[in-house]
C-alpha cells in the first residue's frame, strides 16, 4: 500500500529503528505519499480516506484547499490512530521535512498505542468508518439526500452531549443494588439504653416512610439518575426510525472514537514533539539540516498571546517533568523546601526522569497531566498568562499571570474540551412526557442563539417539548421550546432542577 | 473524489439553493494572512451547526508573552481555545505569499481578462527584475541574509560554530548575490481614486465591505501596473480628499450631495494626472442614497462629459444598508445601461465581493 520513493522508504526504516531504539513501541505505521488535494480532503475526512456524504467535509475541505492556495498555511502531518497506523507524506516538501514528520508520527503512534485512554478505541475505525459511510449512502438512496442529511444536521448539532468517560467505567454485573437497611437512616447509637431517645418510634416510623418515598419517587423517575451521555438516551428511548435510530448511533459511534483525541490534545502533540525534536537533533538530522530544522520546529512552537498551544506546552512540560525526576526535584522533601537557591540547584542525581515521562504517557489524560505537573515556576518561566474579555474596552486583555489563575483556566478549558456539561434530569417532565435538561452552570453562561437552536434540535428528537434549566445573566432560568414557541421562565431556588450541580466527576 | 460532492453541497447551501434553514447559520469569516505589514482578507463563508456552547466573550484563555494585566492580546477568533475538536494528529504551518501571487490566484479564481492599458503602450523602458539569488554576482548585489545563512550552515556544519560566542563569518563561497535579468517593460501610469459615502447610513459593516473589495482592487490593478496611485476621497454633503486611514474611519452624520465628490474628484484628475497619459480608475461606493433627482442629474452629467471618455472604466459599488433606498443605482442603470465604461455593481454582503470584484474588473479595461 505504501508508495514512498526509496530515498523515503530508507529513512523511514532508519527513523523507525531509531524510535523503537529510543523505546518507543509503535503499531506497524504505514506511510503514504500523497498531493496536496489528498491531503486537504483526507484531513477534512478527519483524517479517513471515506466517510459518509456530508456538507460540512466539504466545508473543511473548501477552507483548507483555499488556506493552501493563497499561502497561508499548508498541513506537513496527518496520521490515524488505528492498527496498523495511517499517517501522510505531502509529495514535494523537502527531504528535512519529511523526516521530521516521520519522527513525530512515531511518537503519535506510540502514544495511540500506549496510553490508556485510547484503550477502547476501536482500532479498525477505517473499516469501520467505511462501513458508516455505506449505511448513510443507503439510506439517502432510500429516503432522499435531503432528509437523511438534514437529520445528521440535526444529530451533528447535539454529538458533543455524549458522556466520554463512560467507556472506561466498568459498568457492575449486580446492577439492582439491595435495598438500603435500616439504620441507614436512623441515627447512630453509641449507648444501648439511649435507643429510644434518640430514635423514638414515630421518629423511626416518619424516616422508613421517608425512605420509601423517595425510593419510590426514585423509581418512577425516569432516568432513574441523570445521564450525560444524551446521544444514547435518545437512541433507546426517541421515537425515531430504524434508520434514525441507526443514524444516531453512527454518529455517537464516531463522537466517541474522536473523544480521547480531544482528550489528550496537549499530552499527545507534546509527546510526539518531544520526540520528533530530541531524534532529529540527536540521531536523524544531517549538519546541513539543522537550520531549517530549526526554523521549522519554531514555527511549530510559537505561541501567540491570544492562543493557547498544546505543541509548546506539552512539549515543555514533558521537558519540564524529565529534568525534576532526573533531578529528584518532587516528593515532600523538595515541596517544603524554602529556600530558593536551594531549590533551583536541587539535584540528587536520580536519573528517573525518562521513566516518568513513559509512565506520564501512559496514565494521564490533558486534565490529570495539567493538575499533577503544571507547577508555578512553569509558568513564570513560560510566562503564560490568563487572558478576559474586558465588556468596557471590547477587547480581550491580559488578566493576570496568577500560577492558580492559569491553572484553573486550563483545566477549566480540558475538562469536558471546554464545553458546557449537560445531562437529562427527568424525561418525563411535569409528567408529561417532557424532556429536561440541566446545565451544570461552572461560572460561565451558555451562547443564548446557539442554545435556543440547539434545543429545537432536541425537539426534533424528542417530539415532545424540551426544557432547559440553567442560569443566564446570574438568574437561574428555564429555557423551553414546545414545538411552536420558545419560552424563558426565572426559577426560584426551589425550581425544576432536582439535583444542583454537585459531584461533578471530572476524571 | 467524494468530497466534491460535499463540496459542491455545502456551496449550494450557501447560495441558499438547498436547505433554506440553514442560511441563517452561514457566518462569513475570512482568513487573514499577513505580508509584511499589510493584511490579506479572504472571504470565506463557514456554516455553523449550531450546539450547547459557552459564549465566546465571557471564557478566556491562556497565552503566552511578556503582557502586563491590561494589555489588548487581540481577538483569539477561531483559533483560539476549546477547538480540541475531533482532528487528528494535523500540524499546520504559515507560509508567506506575495501580493502578486495572491493577485495572480485571485485573476484565475474570477477568471479576469488582463488588462489592457492605455496611453504610451509604445514607450517600453528597459528594468532590471531581480529573479532569485546566485553564488557570483557584483559586491553591490550581496544578498545578507542569505550569505549569513550559508555560513552559518557552512560553520555548524564543520563544527566551528560556537554558540556560546555566536560569531559568524562568511568566507568567499558563503557569499550570496541577487540575480536579475533585464526586462522589457511598458511604462505604464495608473491611479485610483476612490470615494466612499461616510454619511450617517453607512455603517461599519458596509465600510468593511468597501474595505476588502479595495483591497482586492488594489491588489489586481498594481499587478499591471507598477507605481499605482491612489486617492481617497469621503463625502456626505461635501467631499474632501483624505489619507488612507481616515478614509476607513470617518463616519459623518450629514446628509449625501454625491455630486460633490464627483466634482472633487474631476479637479483631482485634472490637476495631477493628464488624462492621455494615465490609466485612471474612479471608484464610487456608497448606498445609494442621494440628496435629491437634481443632484442624481448632476452627477450624470458628470459621468458623460468627463469621466466616462476620460478614465479606462468608472465603477460605482453600491453597499446595501438597511437605511438605504438603493436609488442611485437604479438611476445610473436607466441612464448607462450596457455602456462598457461604467460598471455598476451591487454588493448585498460580504459573500457577493468576490462577484462584485469580478463585476469590476471583469472587462478588462
Amino acid at each position: 500500500m505504501a508508495n514512498l520513493t526509496p530515498e523515503l522508504e530508507a529513512e523511514r526504516k532508519r527513523i523507525c529503528q531509531i524510535a523503537k531504539d529510543a523505546g518507543l513501541d509503535c503499531f506497524e505505521t504505514i506511510f503514504e505519499l500523497i498531493t496536496y488535494d489528498q491531503i486537504s480532503q483526507f484531513a477534512a475526512y478527519g483524517g479517513f480516506p471515506v466517510r459518509y456524504p456530508h456538507w460540512k467535509f466539504g466545508m473543511e475541505y473548501e477552507h483548507l484547499s483555499k488556506s493552501y492556495e493563497y499561502g497561508l498555511s499548508k498541513i506537513y502531518e496527518m496520521v490515524i490512530n488505528t492498527d496498523p497506523c495511517y499517517a501522510y507524506l505531502m509529495e514535494g516538501n523537502a527531504m528535512m521535512d519529511q523526516k521530521l514528520v516521520m519522527a513525530h508520527v512515531y511518537g503519535h503512534c506510540d502514544f495511540f498505542k500506549n496510553n490508556i485512554w485510547f484503550s477502547k478505541t476501536n482500532r479498525k475505525m477505517m473499516d469501520q468508518m467505511a462501513n458508516h459511510a455505506t449505511r448513510i449512502r443507503r439510506y439517502m438512496d432510500r429516503y432522499g439526500q435531503d432528509t437523511v442529511e438534514n437529520f445528521i444536521d440535526v444529530c451533528l448539532s447535539l454529538e458533543n452531549l455524549i458522556d466520554r468517560y463512560s467507556p472506561y467505567v466498568e459498568k457492575s454485573v449486580t446492577k439492582s443494588q439491595p435495598p438500603p437497611q435500616e439504620k441507614n437512616y436512623l441515627l447512630k447509637v453509641e449507648r444501648d439504653y439511649m435507643r429510644d431517645y434518640i430514635n423514638p418510634p414515630s421518629f423511626v416510623q416518619e424516616q422508613k416512610i421517608r425512605a420509601q418515598n423517595e425510593a419510590e419517587e426514585k423509581a418512577q423517575r425516569f432516568p432513574q439518575e441523570p445521564e450525560k451521555d444524551i446521544l444514547n438516551f435518545f437512541i433507546h428511548h426517541a421515537p425515531l426510525a430504524d434508520w434514525q435510530v441507526d443514524v444516531l448511533t453512527i454518529i455517537r459511534d464516531e463522537a466517541y472514537y474522536f473523544a480521547p483525541q480531544g482528550m489528550t490534545k496537549t499530552m499527545n502533540e507534546g509527546w510526539a514533539s518531544y520526540w520528533h525534536s530530541k531524534l532529529m537533533t540527536t540521531k536523524i538530522l544531517n549538519d546541513s539540516e539543522i537550520i531549517d530544522f530549526a526554523d521549522h520546529h519554531a514555527g511549530t512552537m510559537a505561541m501567540a498571546p491570544n492562543g493557547y498551544n498544546p505543541y509548546k506546552v506539552g512539549i515543555e512540560l514533558f521537558r519540564d517533568i524529565e529534568e525534576r525526576w532526573n533531578k529528584g526535584q518532587f516528593g515532600r522533601e523538595f515541596e517544603e523546601c524554602d529556600d530558593v537557591k536551594e531549590r533551583k540547584h536541587w539535584d540528587k542525581k536520580l536519573g528517573l526522569g525518562r521513566d516518568k515521562i513513559f509512565e506520564v504517557r501512559k496514565v494521564c489524560n490533558d486534565v490529570t497531566f495539567i493538575d499533577q505537573f503544571l507547577n508555578e515556576d512553569f509558568c513564570v518561566r513560560n510566562k503564560l498568562f490568563v487572558y478576559k474579555f474586558n465588556k468596557k474596552t471590547q477587547k480581550f486583555e491580559v488578566d493576570t499571570s496568577n500560577f492558580k489563575a492559569i491553572k484553573s483556566q486550563l483545566l477549566f478549558h480540558m475538562t469536558n474540551f471546554g464545553q458546557p456539561i449537560i445531562r437529562i434530569e427527568d424525561a418525563n417532565f411535569e409528567n408529561r412526557g417532557e424532556l429536561l435538561l440541566n446545565h451544570l452552570h461552572e461560572g460561565i453562561d451558555m451562547q443564548p442563539d446557539f442554545m435556543s437552536e440547539t434545543l429545537k434540535n432536541v425537539y426534533k428528537l424528542w417530539n415532545r417539548p424540551v426544557n432547559i434549566a440553567t442560569i443566564m445573566d446570574e438568574t437561574p432560568q428555564l429555557f423551553r421550546f414546545d414545538g411552536k414557541e420558545y419560552t424563558q421562565h426565572k426559577l426560584s431556588g426551589e425550581g425544576p432542577s432536582p439535583n444542583p450541580a454537585t459531584e461533578e466527576s471530572s476524571g | 473524489m467524494a468530497i466534491r460532492e460535499d463540496q459542491n453541497r455545502f456551496r449550494d447551501i450557501v447560495k441558499g439553493k438547498v436547505k433554506e434553514d440553514l442560511r441563517k447559520y452561514v457566518s462569513q469569516g475570512e482568513m487573514i494572512g499577513k505580508r509584511e505589514d499589510e493584511y490579506v482578507k479572504i472571504p470565506l463563508p463557514r456554516i455553523d451547526i449550531p450546539n450547547f456552547r459557552y459564549g465566546p466573550k465571557q471564557s478566556g484563555g491562556v497565552g503566552q508573552g511578556e503582557g502586563q494585566p491590561g494589555q489588548d492580546v487581540g481577538d483569539p477568533g477561531e483559533g483560539g481555545q476549546g477547538q480540541a475538536g475531533e482532528a487528528p494528529g494535523e500540524h499546520m504551518v504559515e507560509v508567506e505569499l506575495s501580493m502578486e501571487e495572491l493577485a495572480e490566484i485571485l485573476g484565475e479564481k474570477l477568471q479576469l481578462p488582463r488588462i489592457e492599458p492605455k496611453g504610451h503602450k509604445n514607450i517600453d523602458s528597459l528594468k532590471t527584475k531581480f529573479t532569485g539569488i546566485a553564488p557570483v554576482g557584483p559586491e553591490g548585489l550581496r544578498h545578507f541574509k542569505s550569505s549569513y545563512k550559508s555560513a552559518l550552515k557552512r560553520q555548524i556544519g564543520s563544527g566551528t560554530y560556537n554558540a556560546e560566542e555566536p560569531l559568524v563569518l562568511p568566507i568567499r563561497r558563503d557569499m550570496k548575490y541577487k540575480s536579475f535579468k533585464k526586462v522589457n517593460q511598458p511604462q505604464t501610469q495608473a491611479v485610483i481614486i476612490y470615494m466612499m459615502d461616510v454619511s450617517g447610513s453607512m455603517g461599519e459593516e458596509q465600510k468593511e465591505i468597501v474595505r476588502l473589495e479595495s483591497f482586492w482592487i488594489n491588489t489586481w490593478l498594481k499587478k499591471h501596473y507598477k507605481g499605482l496611485e491612489t486617492r481617497f476621497i469621503i463625502h456626505d454633503a461635501a467631499a474632501k480628499e483624505v489619507d488612507e486611514d481616515t478614509f476607513y474611519r470617518t463616519s459623518e452624520s450629514g446628509g449625501t450631495l454625491i455630486s460633490s465628490a464627483y466634482k472633487l474628484c474631476q479637479e483631482i484628475i485634472q490637476a495631477d494626472y493628464p488624462t492621455n497619459e494615465w490609466n485612471i480608475y474612479p471608484f464610487h461606493f456608497s448606498d445609494g442614497d442621494n440628496w435629491s433627482g437634481e443632484d442624481t442629474r448632476l452627477c450624470v452629467k458628470m459621468l458623460q462629459e468627463f469621466f466616462l471618455p476620460n478614465c479606462n472604466v468608472f465603477g460605482y459599488g453600491q453597499v446595501e444598508s438597511k437605511y438605504g433606498s438603493g436609488q442611485f443605482l437604479k438611476d445610473l442603470q436607466k441612464e448607462f445601461g450596457e455602456d462598457e465604461r461604467i460598471t455598476l455593481s451591487q454588493i448585498e454582503s460580504r459573500d457577493k465581493i468576490l462577484d462584485s470584484i469580478k463585476d469590476f474588473l471583469g472587462k478588462g479595461r
